[in-house]
């Protein structure tokens, strides 16, 4: 016990001492969430809209000069048929089109019921959901004050549809992708080098040839960066809730329990590497190019997984950061509890005794 | 040509019997038997690629011998891994220290690895910084020191924990020839408390110093005995003499 004390204390000396990659270490977090975040945060002020009415009447007027008096939306033009609608998104003309169906008005004065489309591009799925919501709105507000009026029950049912990304998948997920990123990165990348620069140093031949047992080195080694990952979630959740204003609506406690275990999962991950590198730069290769692109493109980070080709949704199931980050998406979005991420639980768990086993067989106590 | 038998075990520190290690096909080390007296300092030479180092993780712990048999400080090399560990120190060519940290917590780092209780490692570390003139340098960060500086302070921590055995691989490699002779001076000093020294080294003059040298060439001992000795029969003025007679024998480069 005193062995590894001393041991944990010289790895914290080792971080507290190289300052530069302690703060990039700290601040990549907070910046790329920053980033990230205020990228994909949608000004939706003057989003141009495209009319399509096909009967000119009060109503349909109204809903109309609404939407244009407002401070979200422009009308930019006014078309005469369906086949108008794709041309008007081809040449980006509108983001929107709002299409009445026809005898709008009469429809509503009569049967007390009618229908207008929403027909949002969708290729910034954060955008289109704001500005869809925004437009539903103004139709809303329209009808409550038709029913204010009067007593009839008017009813007139805004329909969204959304074009190019119809399952809204993207939305919102760069919180729980930021945070599976930067955790297997930071934990597999840090570890792996800190145990490859004490190979290369001549460190390491000093350590085996101590009595020191091999997993003690091992688990001081990844003491420090478990504790700095613990750090960078703090950080990450804290933007997210207060400067992002994306809160954690499911269980805290269950967030906090799958986020340790995938530390874990990750910092074993940097262990195994270590035991194949043999310098410093394949290390950082190995964890860098190796886990960076599979984690940026195969995690459902950026793509979804559903919409993968059969065979990349395979390979995407042995990528620890895909069923942390829908984990996370279920607990922080969704607002779903531990039962709900049980199965994502399970894998990571296998996950982790299977790269500690592997490692630990890999680890060379004797240098051969 | 001759092999050493070990004949009093008793007062052997390190028995060597037929030891061997094999790399596939390739012998790195090819039935190799010798044995160290307690106290003596053994230096232990050969060419590059002549099976030095990979002998030395042997005896130390580091790889299991292929065939043959090793006995380090009472313990079985290939069995009591554990224990010869516990009773040898290690100074390889790299020398072992982390540059980021300061002098005094690399010492306590090693001490604690070694199990010595914080008061004991306090009164030896200060015992130490005198002896070696080094209380100004106590805080310092050992990257910042000199390589002679950090090569004495790397063999007095690799014997802080009061070894049986020290194995020096290289100990020397880079310095000047009056820092030699200082680090040369710490040993003699390890050597008067009981502690044996296992050196290897490519400076010949170093050599000199030696109680009994051991020559390797190809994987095999082609010498052993006191420099005196060996001088007279290869019939040379120096051990550099002696090493160009049998080195040139050698067949294999660097490994």
């Amino acid at each position: 016990m005193k062995q590894l004390m001393s041991f944990v204390r010289k790895e914290f000396y080792h971080i507290f001492r190289d300052k530069t990659t302690m703060m990039i270490l700290l601040g990549i977090p907070v910046i790329q969430m920053i980033l990230f975040g205020f990228a994909l945060t949608t000004e939706v002020k003057n989003t141009r809209i495209v009319v399509l009415a096909p009967t000119y009447d009060e109503a349909s007027e109204r809903i109309i000069s609404r939407l244009n008096n407002s401070a979200y939306f422009d009308v930019a033009d006014r078309i005469n048929s369906d086949d108008e609608i794709e041309t008007v998104f081809r040449n980006g003309t509108a983001r929107l089109v709002v299409v009445f169906e026809e005898r709008f008005g009469e429809k509503l004065r009569h049967e007390g019921k009618a229908h207008v489309q929403l027909i949002a591009d969708a290729t910034d799925p954060n955008a289109a959901t704001t500005f869809s919501f925004y437009a539903s709105n103004i139709i809303n507000d329209y009808q409550q004050d038709l029913m204010g009026a009067t007593s009839n029950p008017y009813r007139i049912t805004p329909e969204v549809k959304m074009l190019y990304n119809p399952q809204m998948i993207g939305a919102y997920n760069f919180v729980p992708g930021v945070l599976g990123m930067i955790i297997i990165l930071i934990c597999a990348m840090m570890t792996s080098i800190a145990i490859v620069r004490e190979k290369e140093k001549g460190t390491m031949e000093i350590l085996l040839v101590s009595p020191m047992k091999p997993i003690y080195s091992i688990l001081s080694k990844i003491t420090p960066y478990f504790v700095l990952s613990c750090i960078n979630f703090a950080s990450i959740i804290l933007l997210s809730v207060f400067v992002l204003k994306v809160p954690v609506t499911g269980s805290f406690a269950t967030l906090t329990f799958i986020s340790l275990l995938y530390i874990f999962v990750s910092l074993a991950l940097g262990l195994l590497i270590s035991t194949f590198a043999s310098t410093q730069l394949a290390a950082m290769l190995m964890s860098g190019m190796g886990l960076m692109m599979p984690v940026l493109l195969l995690s459902g980070m950026i793509f979804p997984v559903e919409s993968m080709p059969y065979w990349l949704q395979l390979i995407s199931n042995i990528i620890p950061a895909r069923w942390y980050i829908e984990a996370v998406k279920a607990i922080m979005i969704q607002g779903l509890g531990f039962m709900a991420v049980w199965k994502e639980i399970a894998i990571l768990t296998a996950m982790a005794f299977v790269l500690v086993a592997v490692s630990l067989k890999n680890f060379k106590v004797r240098l051969e | 040509m001759q092999q050493v038998k070990p004949e009093s075990k008793s007062d052997s520190v390190i028995v060597a019997e037929n030891l061997t290690k094999k790399f596939g096909s390739f012998t790195a080390v090819d039935r190799i038997s010798f044995d160290v007296k307690r106290g003596e300092i053994f230096g232990f030479l050969g060419a590059n690629g002549a099976g030095k180092t990979t002998a030395m993780r042997m005896l130390s712990g580091l790889s299991i011998p292929t065939s043959g048999r090793g006995v380090v400080a009472g313990f079985d090399i290939g069995t009591e891994t554990e224990m010869v560990k516990k009773n040898i120190g290690y100074m390889s060519q790299k020398f072992s220290l982390y540059d980021d940290l300061k002098v005094w917590e690399n010492i306590e780092l090693f001490g604690g690895i070694y199990g010595l209780k914080k008061t004991e490692i306090e009164t030896k570390t200060d015992e130490l910084m005198r002896a070696l003139n080094f209380e100004s340098e106590r805080n310092k960060l050992v990257g910042e020191l000199p390589l002679g500086f950090k090569q004495k302070l790397a063999f007095s921590v690799s014997i802080f924990h009061n070894p049986q055995v020290v194995f020096l691989d290289e100990p020397t490699g880079g310095v000047d020839p009056i820092t030699r002779r200082q680090f040369w001076e710490l040993i003699y000093d390890a050597t008067s408390r009981g502690i044996t020294v296992f050196v290897t080294t490519h400076y010949m003059d170093e050599a000199e110093y030696c109680d009994r040298v051991s020559i390797m060439v190809d994987g095999k001992i082609e010498a052993l005995d006191t420099p005196a000795i060996l001088k007279r029969q290869f019939n040379a003025d120096s051990m550099d003499g002696v090493f160009q007679q049998l080195a040139r024998k050698a067949t294999r480069g660097d490994i």
